[in-house]
This record gives structure tokens, sequence and C-alpha cells, in this order.
């Protein structure tokens, strides 16, 4: 399993668009994304256009007013007013949409237990207890440079990865021991604060196999930028013989 | 390995299940959700024993849903008598 190490889902330098989608939760994300940029754009060029259209035509030498007595027009603040709060709509209706989606989990087939520590993660498998009920444990740390290995990401790679089943409901439940962290994946379309005492819950479905990074998004320290997350999603029967080997 | 190798060296059915969507908790917070469960568990084997079946729902959903830290803390509590509600059935 560890032979093939394929490095796709990962940010790139000078990177502006979205990494790769891997959940339908993603690709809401940038769906939704992208239907606001049009409204952002139909506003940004309508508003410029007035801008520059005043600039040009009624300037210090050149003025076209004639409406000396014009104080008020009914219609044309109606439209001022009601095209923006469509616009509003428009933009607001999807988006919670989105948000109610993605904060469903109604039937997830696998639980892991993310636990943020000032500056690694810990994941925990408690589904599959071992024969003497021992739960499947362990620590993630981020590679130091000076031990990366040729291909190995700088500031992303960890000595663990968190290994998960594709094409599978998994359920994270998130939390901390110290200060807030947050769980955040782009490809998984996860970001969720890691808030010690209380736990929090989020779903993905990984649609193909990968390595995802992601790094801590809520500032948490000094070595806040040396806590990275790399999910790496294998085949089912990969994921069981990966839990029979622990 | 081919998949056929794989497939006839664990010929045993592998089943993922989890605690699934509890309607009491239905928001991204469920720290209730594991502190409740495991209320549940031990006011189920207070009353009906260790080995009563149906109280393994209980102990199944606080395990996949609370952090191992919490649980050995609650324990720690349990025994010390200071856990911070009611077990009795």
């Amino acid at each position: 399993m560890n032979t093939v190490i394929v490095l796709l889902d990962a940010p790139e330098p000078w990177q502006i668009g979205f990494q790769d989608s891997a959940t339908p939760g993603f690709e809401g994300i940038v769906a939704l994304h992208d239907s606001i940029l049009f409204y952002l754009v139909l506003i940004l060029v309508s508003v410029f256009w007035i801008l520059f259209a005043i600039i040009n035509n009624f300037n210090s030498t050149k003025s076209g007013i004639t409406y000396k007595y014009l104080n008020h027009g009914t219609l044309l603040e109606l439209i001022w007013t009601i095209t923006p709060a469509l616009v509003l709509i428009a933009i607001a209706f999807p988006s919670f949409k989105l948000l109610y989606t993605l904060d469903e989990v109604i039937d997830p087939s696998l639980t892991i237990k993310v636990t943020g520590h000032q500056w690694y993660w810990s994941y925990e498998y408690s589904d599959m207890l071992a024969e003497n009920g021992e739960s499947i444990e362990f620590e993630s740390y981020m590679v130091p440079e000076s031990d990366l290995e040729e291909g190995q990401l700088r500031l992303l790679a960890v000595d663990s990865n968190l290994i998960v089943p594709v094409n599978t409901h998994i359920r994270f439940i998130v939390t901390s021991t110290d200060v807030i962290h947050d769980f955040a994946v782009p490809s998984l379309g996860l970001k969720i604060d890691a808030t010690p005492g209380r736990l929090n819950q989020t779903s993905a479905l990984i649609e193909r196999a990968g390595i995802f990074y992601g790094q801590c998004s809520e500032i948490c320290g000094v070595w806040h930028g040396f806590m990275p997350i790399v999910v790496e999603a294998v085949e089912v029967s990969d994921f069981f013989a990966w839990v029979d080997s622990n | 390995m081919s998949a056929d190798a794989k497939a006839q060296e664990q010929p045993v059915k592998r089943v993922l299940q989890t605690v699934g969507f509890d309607a009491r908790f239905p928001n991204q917070n469920q720290t209730k959700h594991c502190f409740q469960s495991y209320i549940d568990y031990h006011k189920c084997i207070n009353a009906k024993g260790e080995d009563f079946a149906p109280c393994k729902q209980f102990s199944r959903a606080y395990k996949s849903l609370c952090p191992n830290d919490w649980i050995s803390r609650f324990d720690e509590q349990r025994e010390a008598g200071t856990f911070p509600a009611s077990l009795e059935p």
C-alpha cells in the first residue's frame, strides 16, 4: 500500500484556484463559489460602468446636467432597492442549502476521532475494537525538514497518515486537548474547529484514492504552521488490511 | 498480490459499522451524544447486568464517539464517585 505514493492533492506554489475536489461536499462548495462569482462580476462591471460613465460625461468642463428640479425618481429608487435584494436572495439561498446539506451526517459507516494537540494531531478508530478491546490510536507529527525523503513535501508530510477507505461515509469527531485548533483538508471540503471540551462532527465521502493534504487552520501557538494533516484514501480492502496490521 | 489471492486469504466478511444518526443530537455539536451514551450504558448495566446484550449498543455508541481520554476520565470519576450525573437505573 505504501509503495505507490502519489502526491497529487497538495497545494502548488502561487496557486490561486482550488485544489481538485475528492468529495461531493467540496464539489458543492466550488459550485457555490462559482455561482457567487457570477453575481460578483456582474456587480463589479455595472458599478464600474456607471462610475466611468459619470466621470466621462459629467466632469468640470463637460456637464450634461439638465434636470435642475429632479429630486425624486420612484422607478429608479425601486430598481436600485429591489435588485440588490434579489441578488442577496440569489446568493443566500444556495448558500444556506449547501450549509445545511454539509451539516447532515445521516448514515456514516466509520467514525474517526481527531484530536488536536500543541502541535500535532492524533487519531482514534474505535469502531473496530481489537480482541483486547483496544482501539487503533496514533499520533501524526510533521516530518522535519532534515528528515525529508525524496518526493516528500516540506511542511506537509507527516510520519503517520490518516488512512481512510474510499466510497465510505466517514464521520469525523473533532476535538482538542489544549487550545482551539482547526482540522482542514481543502480537497475533501473539510474545515472544522477542534475545540477543547467539545466534540464537533463533520463528514466526508471520498470518491477517489489519493493523498490529501491539509493544515491546522486556527492559530494555536508557535508551531501552528507545523502540524499538517495527511489523509490517505485507500480501497476498502486495503483499509481492512491496514486495520488488521495495527 | 492479486485481488483473488487477497479474497482467498480473507474469506471473513467485514462490516464497516458505526453509531448512526440520533434525532436527539442533530447538530454539529456531538458532546452530549457521547456523554449521554456513556450514561445510558452504565444505567443499562446497572439495571440489567454487564452481559445484557442490548446494553452493547450504548457501549458501541460511546466508544465510537468519545475520545479515549474522555472515557478513561469518566471511568476514574465513576470509580471515585465524582461522576457528574446519576447512573442509577
